[in-house]
């Protein structure tokens, strides 16, 4: 299925995608009493984060997340995706680390779990996460750096 | 307990492959979601309704209910204060996802579709994590 004017978008993938990540967000909380939001719940599982989570379902989490996109990269024939050279993939992880930990969150925990709670913390955090993230596309575009391999 | 290791078990893993379906696990999607001004890929945006609109459905339950299925109690978070850390975190970390056209949880699944080049971006988030940690005297 296309979407008329975007021949790139994948728009039944992306909701089919997006409801099975709504309702893992909406196993943890109605089954476990909590926020799927996967920056805090991998900073719990290494060790880098106080929480009152269960250090071994957390991991659980984490471990669930390659083996669920293993399961499907089995089902299709899909090739390998591009992705940026070691070093771009060093300064985006390190970047990414220290705000999701200083914004309390990011695209699981803010732009799924927080946004449709209607939380004030999470609509703000979102936007601005989405707005840095134009910004640099944009910048590095405009500069002609990054690009995937 | 079983159920606090099954339940995050399987809520990862549907996690996981709901990313792969949606595309969130190929940087290029991802990148060509953020790239507003340039060749708009809207395809995020149906990941982000999807899954947004399942979860609004969770949470008008959640209000009915005194504890979940499978735990004794929820822990939610209940802060409603806008922050300098909260906004200047979230600037950071909306940067590092343009960067490389990765988050937090596609980075963990594309450990299982492109495993060397996910390590390097996983490794490099925790140690992101730890300088936060450290920094603030808790290391």
């Amino acid at each position: 299925m296309s979407l008329p004017g975007f021949p790139e978008a994948a728009p039944l993938a992306g909701l089919i995608g997006g409801v099975l990540i709504g309702l893992a967000a909406a196993i943890m909380l109605l089954g476990a009493g909590r926020i799927a939001g996967v920056s805090g719940i991998a900073a719990r599982a290494f060790g880098l984060a106080e929480s009152s989570m269960p250090r071994g379902g957390a991991w659980a989490f984490v471990i669930g997340l390659p083996l669920g996109a293993w399961i499907v990269t089995t089902q299709t024939a899909a090739p390998a995706p591009a992705f940026a050279g070691p070093v771009t993939l060093v300064i985006a992880g390190l970047v990414v680390g220290i705000g999701t930990r200083l914004g309390s969150g990011c695209t699981s925990g803010h732009g799924v779990c927080g946004m449709s709670r209607l939380s004030q913390r999470s609509l703000v955090a979102t936007a601005t996460f989405m707005l840095t993230g134009f910004a640099t596309v944009a910048l590095m575009n405009a500069f002609g750096i990054g690009g995937l391999r | 307990m079983m159920r606090d290791i099954l339940v995050p078990l399987g809520a990862g893993t549907i996690f996981g492959a709901g990313l792969t379906i949606g595309g969130m696990t190929d940087p290029a999607r991802v990148r060509g979601f953020l790239d507003l001004f340039g060749n708009w890929d809207p395809t995020l945006a149906f990941v982000m309704g999807g899954a947004v609109l399942v979860m609004a459905l969770a949470w008008m339950l959640q209000r009915k209910m005194l504890r979940p299925f499978l735990a004794e109690g929820f822990s939610l978070p209940d802060r409603n204060d806008i922050t300098p850390r909260l906004v200047g975190g979230s600037a950071l970390f909306g940067i590092g996802w343009g960067i490389a056209g990765l988050c937090p949880g596609p980075g963990f699944a594309a450990l299982a579709i492109v495993p060397g080049e996910a390590a390097i971006f996983v490794a490099a988030m925790l140690a992101g994590m730890l300088i936060v940690r450290l920094a603030e005297g808790r290391g």
